[in-house]
């Protein structure tokens, strides 16, 4: 458990950073909270030769209101999230799931951005960014671009992110006034990352669901949009038969792995529990 | 007298004996972060060694080459098994009259084993070394599962064994078999069986666990060519073996050893034997002629020094329809890993495990445990038991409340009709035990009386009924466990460590101005010992506990002593330091009574001093008396006021309890909730009941652990899946239930102040409590067992399986 050698840099400005990290190339990594990627240096699955520090970058920090969106810079830490009123207010959510990363300890010092940048399917934010629709921007030596979080993971740590690229913030567009979301996430214990994890945001509108999103985390190579499940729940008064379709829908999509959380049933069984819960719980809050 | 006379009760009250709640006295430098563990030792010029380990579990290592691993910068030395054969230490003998390799010579046998030593000038160089060393392997088929060890073509484990039909404990039947040991009379339980009205049979497992000390194991070593010394400090509960150890095998004169186990971050009982690490830390210390320190991290510790358990027990009951129990048959198969590095009594190749009948009067019992090799880390340590203890009485808890089940009877009342009666004590047990007392229904009654055991019943008959409506998803269980230890290893009759018996010592010396220094041969790991003994000494002796420092862990100060653990400190090293101290003062009576003008039979010992019979304002205090013995002690008495004691305990002690769990569980999930967990223990005469309570609180934490989901598992292949904290479950402060305690209190008849030892009570009937709540549970549903560990997916098995989810 302890890393090999590498270079460490902290430059001052985001073009500094950006710089670096085109001349030094594919063995350069930017190192924010730390808190994936030195575990995974200890254990020698990771040996960057160098670190980009993005501490010394003073405009990644940061929670904004622009218009009817929350602009997140990337070095904002969990532990920020979790302070904010602004993120308490307009996306509760955020704050519900947030607190369910880890312990003190790692919030203080894991970022937003290091969450969702990691590609990690067991990382909470990635799933919940996805069904709020948020949006991530991505800056390289070409320039800035914003891609969809929904279309930003591939695959087991492989994302939309181009070597050299940095993201620089996360743009959630604010869920309407009155609008119900619940995160329903099974762990074995704090620390542990989940053995199956749903997110819910919804609209109601006389009894009925309006609008639905579903989130999975954990039970696939990424996260999910459980698109399906969210569909077979609107219009309806989240009745029994319609949240078993929801579940059944979203279980149709989990490929989870066999771990000692569980075999691959079980995870999928308490993933669709996890969706029901969160749906019934989404509803309730509205 | 005048009113600034203190009373009795407050010369009492300011000795801080025992019965007092004092404060830990060591917690005041682990609080400020002012303990001195041994990765805190750091000497001029030391080197640091870390491990090329085996990523197979079974392979033979055709070639290790070092080249690549030489040119790294800072890397000194690369030891591999051909380097340790040039001083005869390829390979060293175990606890358990085996024998283990320091380095893999010539085979692995499982994974992460230690295959060669890489020292350089610091741990970034040593790592970056490994990761330079190339061993080519050719694998082999691995041997995982334990009940196909015997099998007739199993793969050929321990080559170093070929031919040899009998080990240290007798005949070997297979390859793979280490020995076999068998207690009870055979005839007579059988016949037991072949009338019983009722008889149950399940197989019991207690599977593979760790102690899991936060602080992992290590050392460092120190050899001074000059004067030939080898300076060893290391996470040690036993340093004087550790010490005859090395003197053993590494045919070093043993004044010439010195063992100094610093604070130690927890060991329930990881830190008993001895490790590779030591011994090539010793040798790279002799090879470079610089000290040479050692440090496990989490994943080396969990995977590769001693596990715990790995117990399958079939167990069988005979009883009347009544349900009096007629008979007691146990079959253990034993899975030792790859080799046997038990850390037991030598001649007890299970442990104490025959504490199987518990507290129950079997009037006929057999035992048989089969010991085998796989290709898993070796250990078997007792982690927090006594030797075998908790696999005993886990067994024995599970298998009563099988055949209550079986009898439709409440497992309190079955229980209680099976107790051994309070006027049976000292009682002889039917596999060859002498309980030296106990009283188990009053411990039994009371702590049902307390957790209402008969309205929880009811209430769980109502959530029954309930859930077989559809009403509820969740069901509810009640466990019960009644449990009985056999701790303070051990009578010399009984009891030795590679021929050393199991007695352990104090020495106390007494100074002028009435303060003083204990030394033992026992070490604390975090059992708060500098805090109790002085209690000890404070009552015995009457000076204040604040004026006697105790002190362990240096071989050279401290007096011959065979360690800490198997609850051993108290019932041994207690009984020791009442013995030195009624040394002391029997010596301080003949000053008194020489001072005081007196025969030393008019005087009378008086809480802090001694005082005249019949003349109360004659009184000399303890703490005069101690100034005196270093100035006018009577004529033809020796100056000075020390003594010591080695004290060879003439039984064990048996410490036992009444635990109650009610545990509610979420079928759709696994989920479980601990709603009460209640322990009453009787640990005989308490010295101090807060450190009393916080060593239940632990072991309650580690049983629930355990229970609940705690484990070493290995694949088919033989990789070990449950390597770091993450999947292993170590349960922090908000997955914790909240304990309740209480306790009676039944001295032990043999021991100087009727001390039984607590330290690992909870563990032992922690866990049988968990898991009979879990099984409790689902019993309803048709079940019988339900094997440990129960964690959430298991949970959620079981109920799938009984029909209770989709
Ligand atoms: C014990 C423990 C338990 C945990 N449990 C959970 C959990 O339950 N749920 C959960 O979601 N997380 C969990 N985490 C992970 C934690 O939230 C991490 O902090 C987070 O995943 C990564 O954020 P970081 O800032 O630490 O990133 P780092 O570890 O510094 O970086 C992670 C990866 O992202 C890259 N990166 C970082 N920032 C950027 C950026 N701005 N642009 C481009 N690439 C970037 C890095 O190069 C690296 O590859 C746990 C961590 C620990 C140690």
């Amino acid at each position: 458990m302890i890393p090999g050698p590498f270079n460490y840099h902290r430059p001052a400005s985001l073009a500094d950073a950006v710089n670096l990290l085109a001349t030094l190339g594919d063995e350069a990594r930017p190192l924010a909270g730390g808190h994936s990627l030195v575990p995974m240096m200890k254990l020698r699955l990771a040996t960057p030769e160098h670190l980009v520090d993005l501490h010394g970058i003073a405009g990644l920090k940061g929670i904004r209101r622009d218009g009817n969106r929350l602009v997140i810079g990337a070095m904002t830490t969990q532990h920020e999230l979790l302070a904010s009123d602004e993120v308490a207010k307009s996306v509760p959510i955020l704050h519900e799931a947030a607190l369910l990363i880890a312990d003190p300890q790692v919030r203080y010092r894991g970022t937003i951005g290091g969450n969702v940048a990691n590609g990690d399917p067991g990382n909470d934010m990635p799933a919940l960014m996805m069904t709020l629709g948020a949006s991530y921007r991505l800056e390289g030596k070409s320039g800035a671009r914003d891609v969809a979080a929904a279309e930003f993971y591939q695959g087991a740590y492989f994302t939309a992110l181009e070597p050299g690229e940095l993201l620089t913030a996360v743009s959630i567009p604010v869920p309407p006034a009155g609008h119900g979301s619940a995160y329903e996430k099974l762990k074995r214990k704090v620390g542990d990352y989940a053995t199956a994890a749903a997110a819910v945001v919804l609209t109601m509108s006389g009894g009925k669901v309006a609008t639905c999103a579903i989130g999975l985390t954990n039970l696939a190579e990424t996260p999910l949009l459980a698109t399906d499940a969210a569909n077979a729940v609107i219009g309806t008064s989240l009745d029994e038969a319609s949240l078993k379709k929801a579940a059944a829908a979203a279980q149709a999509i989990m490929s989870p792995a066999a771990d000692a959380r569980g075999p691959v049933e079980y995870r999928k069984h308490v993933g669709g529990i996890m969706v029901m819960r969160a749906l019934q719980r989404a509803a309730r809050g509205n | 007298m005048n009113d600034m006379t203190p009373t009795r009760e407050q010369r009492s009250a300011a000795l801080e004996g025992m019965g007092c709640k004092r404060k830990r006295v060591e917690d005041i430098r682990f609080t400020q972060g002012k303990g001195n563990y041994v990765d805190d030792v750091k000497l001029p010029g030391m080197l640091h060694g870390d491990f090329v380990r085996s990523p197979h579990a079974h392979a033979r290592v055709k070639k290790i080459d070092d080249t690549e691993a030489l040119k790294v910068p800072g890397v000194l030395a690369v030891i591999t098994a051909e380097t340790l054969k040039t001083v005869n230490l390829a390979w060293m003998p175990t606890l358990a009259g085996d024998v283990q390799m320091v380095l893999a010579d010539g085979k692995v046998l499982f994974q992460n084993q230690e295959v060669a030593f890489v020292v350089a000038t610091d741990r970034y160089a040593a790592d970056d070394g490994i990761n330079k060393v190339v061993v080519e392997y050719e694998q082999l088929t691995p041997l995982i599962d334990p009940f196909k060890a015997m099998d007739a073509d199993a793969p050929v484990l321990r080559e170093d064994l070929a031919g040899k039909t009998s080990g240290a404990h007798g005949p070997r039947k297979h390859h793979n078999h280490i020995f076999e040991w068998t207690v009870g009379d055979k005839e007579l339980t059988d016949a037991a069986f072949n009338k019983a009205e009722v008889t149950i049979k399940e197989m019991i497992s207690y599977h593979r666990t760790h102690p899991s000390p936060l602080e992992t194991c290590q050392c460092v070593c120190s050899f001074d060519k000059i004067k030939g010394e080898l300076t060893i400090y290391g996470t040690f509960q036993a340093p004087h073996v550790i010490r005859t150890v090395v003197s053993l095998i590494a045919k070093l004169p043993e004044q010439k050893i010195h063992v100094i186990a610093p604070d130690i971050g927890g060991g329930f009982g990881n830190k008993v034997g001895a490790y590779p690490g030591y011994i090539c830390a010793a040798v790279a210390s002799i090879v470079t002629g610089k000290p040479v320190k050692w440090v496990e991290d989490r994943i080396e510790n969990l995977t590769a020094t001693s596990f715990a358990r790995d117990y399958h027990m079939t167990t069988e009951i005979a009883a009347t329809r009544e349900g009096k129990v007629t008979g007691l048959r146990v079959h253990v198969l034993a899975d030792h890993g790859a080799f046997d590095a038990c850390a037991d009594p030598s001649k007890w190749p299970a442990g104490f495990f025959n504490i199987v009948t518990g507290s129950y009067d079997f009037p006929t019992a057999h035992l048989s445990v089969d010991g085998i090799y796989t290709n898993k880390a070796p250990g078997g340590v007792a982690y927090r038991c006594s030797f075998r203890v908790t696999e005993a009485a886990y067994c024995i808890e599970r298998a009563m409340d099988i055949l209550a089940q079986k009898l439709d009877m409440d497992p309190a009342e079955l229980r209680l009709k099976n107790f051994i009666k309070p006027e049976q004590f000292p009682y002889h047990s039917a596999l060859g035990w002498e309980y030296d007392s106990g009283d188990y229904a009053t411990a039994m009654k009371k702590a049902m009386e307390s957790t209402k055991y008969a309205e929880l019943r009811k209430e769980q008959a109502v959530k029954r009924a309930a859930f077989k409506r559809g009403e509820t998803r969740e069901i509810m269980g009640i466990g019960v466990s009644f449990f009985t230890e056999i701790v303070g290893a051990g009578p010399s009759k009984n009891c030795d460590i590679l021929g050393i018996a199991m007695f352990d010592s104090c020495e106390i010396r007494m100074h002028p101005t009435g303060a003083g220094i204990a030394r033992m041969g026992t070490k604390s790991q975090g059992q708060g010992h500098e805090t109790t003994w002085a209690q000890i000494i404070a009552t015995e002796i009457g000076i204040p506990a604040d004026n006697i420092m105790v002190e362990e862990g240096n071989t050279d100060t401290a007096p011959y002593g065979l360690g800490t653990y198997g609850s051993r400190s108290t019932p041994v090293a207690g009984a020791a330091i009442a013995m030195a101290a009624r040394k002391i003062k029997a010596k301080a009576q003949m000053i008194a009574a020489y001072k005081l003008e007196v025969h030393e039979d008019d005087l009378e010992f008086d809480i802090d001093g001694f005082r005249v019979k019949g003349l109360p304002e004659k009184f000399m205090s303890m703490k005069d008396i101690c100034w005196v013995a270093y100035n006018s002690v009577p004529p033809g008495m020796e100056p000075g006021l020390e003594a010591v004691s080695y004290y060879d305990p003439p039984n064990m002690t048996y410490p036992f309890g009444a635990y109650i769990c009610v545990m509610d569980i979420d079928v759709d999930t696994g989920v479980y909730k601990v709603r009460r967990f209640h322990a009453l223990d009787d640990c005989g005469t308490r010295i101090n009941p807060m450190i009393i309570e916080g060593q239940v609180h632990g072991g309650l934490t580690e049983a629930f652990a355990i229970a609940m989901g705690q484990e070493i598992r290995y694949d088919a292949e033989g990789n070990v899946v449950t390597g770091s904290f993450m999947d292993f479950f170590m349960p922090t402060a908000v997955e914790t239930p909240h304990w309740e305690t209480d306790f009676t209190v039944t001295p032990s008849p043999h021991h100087p102040i009727g001390a039984k030892g607590v330290g690992e009570s909870p563990n032992v009937g922690g866990v049988p409590a968990f898991s009979n709540a879990v099984n409790d549970a689902f019993s309803f549903l048709g079940s019988t067992h339900i094997q440990m560990p129960h964690d959430y997916w298991r949970n959620w098995k079981a109920a799938k399986e009984l029909g209770a989810v989709a």
